[in-house]
């Protein structure tokens, strides 16, 4: 059974020009260890639809789905109660500005132990205990010390570090992964990425990871699902969307790549794309 | 080919004045780089946040003075520690900043903000500076309708089209482009890209191009400068210095950058499956 099963999603912003659709009927399934890419440009909609899973976005947005389910259970029907006991414990997310997500008023320490509270219940001894090991796990140097940082004392992927502490603190089945290195440099970027690939096949996690770079892409998934304007342009294992690709969105995306750029200038890509996704 | 910037031994130092409990301190942002530019080409600068490159770009823009060092533009040494800058010297050089979201006035409209440059630095005729922001705003791919538009009603892309567009009007031999498409989509990035390379052929600019992504500077760079803690740790052509990196932190750096080839990808699949 798929952990994650999403079938023609739909959602919707008002706006006062009318409904928005952000997202026009994207269906999309993450079985148990497998790495989901979502590769697409800002306003693909890639965002919104995991937000949408999450239950996290504004009640301007309206939601509608022939399915969304975790682990079987359906998301849209159950109460907010209930489904704040899954999101945070099983499904978890990582952002974009790990410096942003972070509240800078409290330690770092605080935040992790308050996810092992609200969630799993621990005494106050067992989850500094447990907070240690995690940081440890994610290989931030002095745990027991830092754990009395405030975010501003620590770098951007210290804190990047902290968030996928807090994330995988409750063992997450499925954790989700939004832009995790876009705001980091390369070398810090690869520290991450390895972090989280080697924590996935650790923990046998589901991970979803939105971006919009294909290089992250082509290091870390199995499956990519590549959206444009809210529509879903192609789904493949990651060595044939590379090899083959079947949407001429696509190909054009990875002609555009400065990496395989052969003559003077880059192919660029056109609005042509949007009627091929409305035939799909 | 006449060498149009040239840095010699470029120092710059911040001082960090102490307090009842601190002590002052002084950190060497820059720590002597040199390096030079022929018209017509680019140098890339690649390093990680911190070092030091951001502060090279303000002491070529001529924003900052250095430290210490010899900074010469079209062979003419330049020092504006001194302050006897004119005007015609300021024209030379003009920048193009990371963010587009960020550096347009969300107050002005498109053509103030090309014409700003010509009010301030020049004293072109107003209809002829309409005429110049309007052959402008055509250059670098938009359309006169733009002209009477606020900054919010442009895609980043289209923003970053104008900031191009405003630090062309001056008709500048080098242009500072700092990060000038990392905050761009691909397909953007890609159409950005483009547009540089026709300016640069059309009016023979010169760019300092400032950069973390490998594989765009691959792209359009003539030489490579890496910097690594307020040091240029490897300066060479740019088939040198891919084809062959000398210094450790190059080749952390070319290490770290995701591959989107095929090969790689299945010696990466090939790895997982073995583990």
């Amino acid at each position: 059974m798929a952990l994650l099963e999403i079938e023609n999603l739909v959602v919707e912003f008002q706006t006062a020009s009318g409904p928005f659709r952000a997202v026009n009927g994207v269906s999309m399934k993450v079985h148990e260890g497998e790495v989901l890419a979502i590769v697409g440009e800002s306003g693909s909609g890639k965002s919104v639809s995991m937000l949408a899973a999450m239950g996290l976005l504004p009640w301007t947005a309206k939601v509608t789905a022939d399915k969304l389910a975790f682990n079987g259970r359906d998301l849209l029907g159950m109460s907010a109660n209930e489904r704040r006991k899954i999101v945070g414990k099983d499904i978890a997310m990582i952002f974009q500005e790990p410096i942003a997500s972070l509240n800078p008023c409290f330690t770092v320490g605080f935040q992790i132990e308050e996810v092992l509270r609200v969630h799993m219940g621990l005494d106050k001894a067992a989850r500094r205990k447990r907070a240690i090991e995690l940081f440890e796990a994610v290989g931030i140097p002095d745990p027991a010390e830092r754990l009395n940082h405030y975010p501003h004392q620590m770098s951007g992927g210290q804190c990047q570090r902290v968030m996928i502490a807090i994330a995988i603190a409750c063992n997450p089945k499925l954790l989700i992964a939004d832009e995790p290195t876009t705001a980091l440099d390369v070398t810090i970027q690869k520290q991450i990425l390895d972090l989280l690939m080697k924590l996935q096949a650790e923990h046998k996690m589901g991970l979803i990871m939105i971006t919009h770079n294909m290089g992250v892409v082509a290091e870390t998934a199995d499956r990519v699902v590549v959206q444009y304007k809210g529509r879903k342009m192609e789904e493949a294992d990651v060595l044939t969307l590379f090899e083959n690709p079947k949407s001429n969105y696509t190909r054009a995306l990875l002609a555009a790549l400065p990496d395989n750029a052969t003559g003077d200038r880059l192919p660029t890509i056109s609005e042509l794309f949007v009627d091929e996704g409305a035939a799909q | 080919m006449s060498v149009i910037l040239e840095a010699r031994n470029l120092v710059r130092d911040y001082h960090i004045p102490g307090g009842l409990l601190k002590k002052a301190k002084t950190v060497h942002a820059l720590k002597g780089v040199s390096f030079s530019v022929e018209q017509g080409k680019t140098l890339a600068i690649v390093g990680e946040s911190g070092c030091g490159k951001s502060t090279l770009g303000r002491i070529l823009t001529l924003i900052d003075p250095a430290t210490s060092g010899e900074l010469l533009i079209e062979g003419k040494k330049i020092d504006i520690a001194k302050g006897d800058m004119t005007p015609e010297m300021r024209r030379k050089v003009q920048i193009v900043f990371q963010n587009p979201y960020g550096s347009l006035n969300p107050r002005q409209k498109i053509g103030d903000i090309l014409m700003e440059p010509l009010v301030i630095n020049t004293d072109t005729p107003a209809d002829e500076r309409r005429d110049r922001a309007m052959t402008m705003l055509k250059k670098v791919g938009l359309t006169e309708l733009h002209f009477n538009r606020y900054p919010h009603m442009f895609s980043g892309g289209q923003r970053q089209r104008i900031a191009i567009a405003r630090a062309l009007m001056l008709n500048p031999k080098l242009l500072v482009l700092d990060e000038p498409v990392s905050a761009l989509d691909l397909s953007v990035q890609a159409q950005v890209l483009n547009l540089l390379a026709d300016l640069q052929d059309e009016f023979k600019l010169t760019y300092v191009f400032i950069s973390h992504d490998l594989s765009v500077v691959r792209y359009i760079a003539d030489d490579v400068m890496v910097m690594y803690f307020g040091e240029a740790v490897e300066y060479g052509s740019r088939d040198e210095v891919f084809a062959d990196p000398k210094h450790s932190y190059t080749k952390t750096l070319f290490a770290a950058t995701p591959r989107a080839d095929v090969a790689s990808i299945k010696a990466r699949l090939a790895k997982k499956r073995a583990a």
